[in-house]
């Protein structure tokens, strides 16, 4: 009852602004003269004040402060809270569940620390924060509107939690002038896909929530969280302010010691061990600190897949040569990785360092099969690694230091080939129309080669060319995928990894398909919109491709003929034109290229337009893979 | 009546000779017509495993085939891996089979690696 009484909620509003509106019209003359001068019949000539009424409404009187003000909300409190986190942005599609933050975060939080970014889309606003923080390692908000914008919402929160990427998310609630947009539940929509979801009473608990929701997203496993701030605490005054909880980061769950070394004592023994990275570099440091392990084992390492976690130049980068007789993977789905098939035919011992089982959910099951390992740790691998390199090093003696130095060499020579086998074939199709992936990654690497460049679109359906051709040494010159295989997540991710690039002045690089481009290209606008540098080269094979291959399967497992598998796989018929759909978005377009010698050109203008800190998009028509 | 052996002889020689055209005839894989197998290359939707020009994306480089015409039409009815389709005569025809053929076998084999001065510059990378 306190709660009512304290607070201006909506239906109170709305009241209120009927009560008033009938006291006007019943002491205010001239309000009806004037009102009914706007209606259909004839203007009446307006009655003069009586001598009575003038002096009324001329003589000096304090002025009455309309119930309507509220100087103080709670939601400039929330706005406190966001910025104890160190927040740098908030994207979000503007809804009135979340009005009373919105103002708040413009007005009282002045726009800065967090900037507000307009999307036009929810789908987008995660996205962005997906992309943001796997170049920035940390969280950026997403606003989202009560309901319908969590649903908007939530394939875009599955993508980030398959790639186990933190993104702090707040929904309004509460909003009763639209029932629709309200729910007695807000977070059950997407509670299987986010680690952790509260929806407090009181701003206090609030604070609470924000504080430990923060350090969940953050803690290994990383993952979208969600706060719910209904539409009540946002707009009630706020009497007093509530105490923020100090901001601590915990550390992250690291495998204990005896596991370590246990660890440590097989892979030392091993005669030719090998690494099978998955999700496990967040940093630059990480990426030396494996570096530093393979180089004291031995032991190749993959590359591609999900992130850069090892410098796909460096001699150890690849599957080397010879039968593994261990494998050790860290942050590896499945925990075979592209070693397990290896592993299952060689009867390889296994060692596995994740901590996606603590990610585990009863409905989704994004970690596949449970990880089988000799040795299963459940820990995070990124803050296991210092421990292990010491263990490690205590444990190689000279003779072993000999026998690990010849196997470098033998796995050097034969990276060293399969490094080279890889850029020959970009010959195929070199001078072909549509240009072929591997001409327009060669075309990109000499323009980009002496920046600081970010790939930050995922280069699964462009035949991974990018990492056969360019030297990825850096934790963003690569941040991998989807997460959970859902389109619509590269315009969007890629225009948010671009704002993280943008203040330590990277050149980013979004090689966009033409399927992922069509889900939400409001995006383009976005990046117009907030000044956000980044050049997008649509890889524009007029369909959706991989699903091409597929139906034409199917038809051809049924004997019924290949002819139709172009229904509903392809983008032709029109053709669409994408400089003309980036330039109605104000965005620097040029295209369609579809002659490989006009690449390069294109792609220097646009670099060139790009550095001076405008996002510009090329399209190129291009082979289908 | 008493048929000689030397009559006998030149029945045989000759039925033989107007036979084993006719045989040859009936064993060889048909003629491929380039401009059909390009439609066909097209409206099958060849191109999207292949390339446009046979030599991207996922499935096997068709411009480095080392299969003859007859090569071709057994190896889509009885594909040796399994994201290759299968091409029955009911859905692909032998004389499809062979304008296909035709029309992969008009497309030159790139140069190499070396001799492309950007992938060459790429390939000294280290």
């Amino acid at each position: 009852m306190a709660k009512k009484n304290a607070s201006l909620n909506r239906r109170g509003f709305l009241k209120g602004a009927a009560a008033g509106a009938a006291a006007l019209v019943a002491t205010a003359p001239a309000a009806n003269a004037q009102r009914a001068q706007r209606g259909a019949a004839p203007a009446a000539t307006a009655p003069q004040p009586s001598e009575a009424q003038l002096a009324a409404d001329t003589t000096p009187r304090p002025a009455q402060v309309s119930t309507r003000i509220i100087e103080k909300p709670g939601s400039d409190f929330m706005v406190d809270v966001i910025k104890s986190l160190g927040i740098e942005y908030v994207a979000a599609n503007p809804g009135s569940s979340f009005e009373g933050l919105h103002e708040s975060l413009i007005n009282y939080g002045e726009n800065k620390m967090p900037e507000f970014l307009t999307c036009t889309h929810e789908e987008n606003a995660v996205a962005m924060a997906h992309g943001y923080a796997k170049i920035e390692n940390k969280p950026m908000l997403a606003l989202l509107h009560g309901t319908i914008g969590v649903q908007h919402a939530a394939m875009a929160i599955y993508n980030a939690y398959g790639d186990r990427v933190p993104i702090f998310m707040m929904a309004g609630a509460g909003d009763t002038a639209v029932p629709a947009h309200n729910a007695v539940d807000m977070g059950s929509m997407v509670r299987d896909f986010v680690k952790w979801d509260h929806q407090p009473t009181t701003l206090a608990q609030f604070a609470n929530s924000c504080v430990r929701a923060y350090k969940l997203a953050m803690t290994p496993p990383t993952a979208p969280v969600l706060v719910i701030a209904e539409s009540d605490l946002q707009e009630r005054p706020l009497e007093q302010k509530p105490n923020i909880p100090k901001f601590v980061m915990p550390a992250a769950p690291a495998a204990d010691l005896g596991s370590v070394r246990e660890m440590a004592k097989m892979l030392v023994a091993a005669e030719n061990p090998r690494i099978n990275a998955g999700r496990v570099a967040r940093s630059q440091k990480s990426i030396e600190q494996l570096v530093e392990l393979a180089e004291l084992l031995g032991a190749p390492v993959n590359v591609g897949g999900d992130r850069v976690n090892f410098p796909n130049r460096h001699p150890l980068a690849g599957n080397g040569t010879g039968q593994p007789d261990l494998i050790l993977s860290l942050e590896a789905a499945g925990g075979g990785g592209g070693f397990g098939q290896n592993a299952a035919n060689n009867r390889a011992k296994t060692i596995n360092v994740s901590s996606l089982e603590l990610l585990a959910t009863h409905n989704f099951n994004i970690n596949g099969n449970p990880p089988q390992a000799d040795l299963l740790i459940t820990a995070d691998a990124e803050a296991t690694l210092p421990a292990l390199l010491e263990e490690v090093k205590k444990l190689i003696t000279a003779d072993r230091k000999r026998v690990i130095q010849e196997r470098t060499a033998k796995h050097a020579q034969a990276n060293d080939k399969a490094r080279l086998e890889g850029k020959e074939v970009a010959r195929f199709g070199w001078d072909s129309s549509p240009v072929s992936l591997a001409r327009l990654a060669g075309e990109l690497w000499p323009l980009i080669k002496n920046e600081d460049w970010s790939l930050v679109s995922p280069q699964g359906f462009v035949g991974g060319w990018p990492g056969r051709l360019w030297n990825m040494d850096k934790h963003y010159r690569y941040i991998g995928g989807q997460g959970a295989g859902g389109m619509g997540y590269g315009a969007p991710a890629s225009v948010g990894a671009a704002l993280a690039n943008r203040k330590y002045g990277r050149l980013s690089i979004n090689i966009q398909t033409d399927g992922d481009m069509n889900y939400s290209p409001g995006i383009l606008w976005t990046a117009v919109h907030h000044k956000i540098p980044l050049l997008t080269i649509m890889h524009n094979n007029r369909g959706y491709h991989q699903e091409v291959m597929f139906v034409q399967q199917m038809c051809s497992e049924r004997n019924r003929g290949v002819d139709r598998a172009h229904i509903g796989t392809t983008l032709r018929e029109p053709n669409i034109d994408y400089a003309k759909m980036a330039q109605a978005y104000g965005m620097y377009a040029e295209g369609p290229i579809s002659d490989p010698k006009d690449l390069a050109p294109a792609l220097k203008r646009g670099i060139e337009r790009v550095k001076k800190g405008e996002p510009v998009m090329l399209d190129v028509i291009t082979q289908p893979r | 009546m008493k048929i000689s052996k030397l009559t006998l002889l030149v029945v045989v020689v000759v039925t033989a000779a107007l036979l084993v055209p006719t045989m040859a005839l009936s064993q060889a894989p048909p003629a491929g017509n380039v401009d059909n197998g390009k439609e066909l290359f097209l409206k099958y939707s060849c191109y999207a495993c292949h390339g446009y020009t046979a030599q991207t994306g996922n499935g096997a480089r068709l411009v480095s085939t080392k299969l003859n015409q007859q090569g071709f039409t057994n190896y889509i009815r009885n594909p040796r891996t399994n994201g290759m389709p299968t091409y029955t005569a009911k859905v692909v025809p032998d004389q499809q089979a062979a304008d296909l053929f035709a029309y992969i076998k008009t497309f030159k084999e790139p140069p190499a690696a070396r001799d492309i001065p950007l992938l060459n510059q790429l390939l000294n990378e280290k």
